[in-house]
């Protein structure tokens, strides 16, 4: 089965991939962190590495995971994102900290 | 018709500085990459449209960007401008910099020095310096932190470490200047293919004559009193080195406190410090025609990292160092108190040689005549990382 998943990227990303506010990805089978992620690596590859470190696949400390207002970043990557995200009726958020100079 | 290109890293993008030979009008680009630290851009003498810049941040990492024509438009490696998906993404990680650990080619990832002086692992942050290589324009060397050299050859689309630097066996020595433990300085010898020369903040100068496999120090002759043995074999803060390519066995070093200069490729160094008001600083660089005329942009201390005395001097020396003069006409006399960070100085090579630097309150300014006088290109830039120009 095939889900869009609504995704919104930080603004730098955005640039960085040329593309808007939110995007839609195709996802296969499961819908979770890693599997949305690993699409919209392999959707954009120019983003690989930003969102999440080389090799290891952690998460990179200065981002977040949100949806539904609520903050995945801990979650195992491997759990389903809430049914709301897999229906596409709210989007998967990757947040930057706001901080820094 | 001659010209030349400025390329101004920042610390919120990058721009590129165009003029003709006159060096009086100038065209402004930028920002490229608006709002991420460009830690080093620089174009490649073999083909001078090529130039590598590194783009990074401490939320998204690292970035490689390529320009195939002099900096107008840029592009990861590997990801075509204009196409949506990379040809084959398996095959390109441009900005991908994994430490080499293999039994062929690598060597075990140890440990160096952290600030509260327990052993810390090698982990990459950042590419502080590129260096395209002076035979082929597919070829580049990067500079990172953690300390480590990398080659890429096609490129950029991909990255190899040189191994035998980081795995040099002093490592656990090595430890990192307040900017992180850097290698900064890449110089290729035009005369030898095979002899390289690199420098670490804080671990010191390295020398290999055999194209990276092994690398030797050298710091014979560097004293630092504030480390336990003064004249130890590493763990020196070299913050740059320079060399003009005519004579690429005399070196000038730019150290934590200190002017250096070697005739023997390394092999020893002496203190030309001479008359200067301060011998800290970050940069050094030499006259494009004339190997003996030196300039630094002295620092009121370790402690104050701006121009002494509020006057933004930078020396030169017609001798080879201690002898110094100070060159201040177009510079600001009063109330600066502006660094000048370790790669943010080049010349052209011009026949009156060109001499550019930029400043971490945004200045680059410019000297036409060899710094007998300045102006500024432009006044108002996010603060200046790095600069390096090109000779059209």
């Amino acid at each position: 089965m095939t889900n869009s998943i609504r995704v919104v990227l930080p603004y730098h990303l955005r640039t960085l991939a040329g593309v808007g506010a939110e995007i839609e990805i195709a996802v296969e089978g499961r819908v979770t962190q890693r599997a949305v992620l690993d699409a919209l690596e392999a959707r954009y590859p120019m983003l690989r590495g930003t969102i999440r470190e080389h090799g290891t696949l952690q998460r990179r400390a200065f981002l977040r995971f949100f949806a539904s207002e609520e903050d995945l970043s801990h979650e195992s990557p491997d759990a389903e994102l809430p049914e709301a995200v897999a229906s596409g009726k709210e989007p998967f958020v990757v947040l930057g900290a706001i901080a820094g100079g | 018709m001659s010209g030349v290109r400025v390329l101004v890293g920042t610390r919120k993008g990058a721009f590129v500085l165009t003029s003709d030979g006159k060096r009086e009008k100038w065209d402004v680009s930028g920002p490229h990459f608006a709002g991420w630290e460009i830690y080093h851009l620089k174009g490649s003498a073999v083909n001078p449209d090529r130039i590598y810049a590194s783009q990074t941040s401490g939320w998204f990492g690292q970035i490689i960007q390529r320009s195939d024509d002099g900096g107008k438009t840029w592009h990861q490696p590997g990801l075509p401008v204009g196409a949506e998906v990379a040809p084959d993404p398996s095959k390109s990680w441009s900005n991908k910099f994994a430490y080499d650990t293999s039994a062929e080619t690598g060597k075990p990832l140890t440990t160096h020095q952290f600030y509260d002086g327990t052993q810390h692992p090698w982990e990459f942050k950042r590419v502080w310096h590129m260096e395209p290589s002076l035979r082929d324009a597919e070829t580049v060397y990067a500079g990172i932190e953690d300390a480590a050299l990398f080659r890429s050859t096609d490129g950029g689309q991909n990255w190899k470490e040189l191994a035998g630097l980081r795995g040099h066996g002093t490592g656990p020595q090595w430890q990192p200047g307040a900017g992180g433990m850097c290698l900064h300085t890449v110089i290729l010898d035009p005369s030898n293919p095979q002899r390289m020369f690199i420098a670490i903040s804080a671990a010191g100068a390295f020398r290999t004559d055999d194209g990276g496999a092994t690398w030797k120090p050298i710091n014979k002759g560097l004293y630092s009193q504030y480390i336990p043995d003064p004249r130890a074999e590493v763990g020196h803060c070299v913050h740059h080195v320079a060399m003009n390519p005519a004579r690429p066995g005399v070196l000038f070093m730019q150290k934590h406190w200190d002017v250096m200069r070697s005739d023997d490729a390394g092999d020893s160094w002496r203190e030309v410090s001479g008359n200067l008001p301060t011998d800290f600083g970050f940069v050094i660089d030499v006259h494009a025609h004339e190997p003996e005329t030196i300039y630094v942009v002295p620092i009121k201390s370790d402690s104050e990292h701006y121009v002494h005395e509020g006057k933004l001097r930078v020396y030169r020396s017609r001798t080879g160092g201690n002898e110094w003069e100070a060159l201040t006409k177009g510079l600001p006399q009063k109330d600066c108190y502006v660094n000048v960070l370790r790669d943010a100085m080049a010349v052209d090579s011009l026949d009156q040689c060109g001499v550019y630097f930029g400043t971490t309150g945004g200045q680059v300014y410019a000297s036409a005549d060899a710094g007998d006088t300045w102006n500024a290109i432009v006044r108002d830039l996010p603060g200046v990382l790095s600069v390096e120009v090109q000779t059209l």
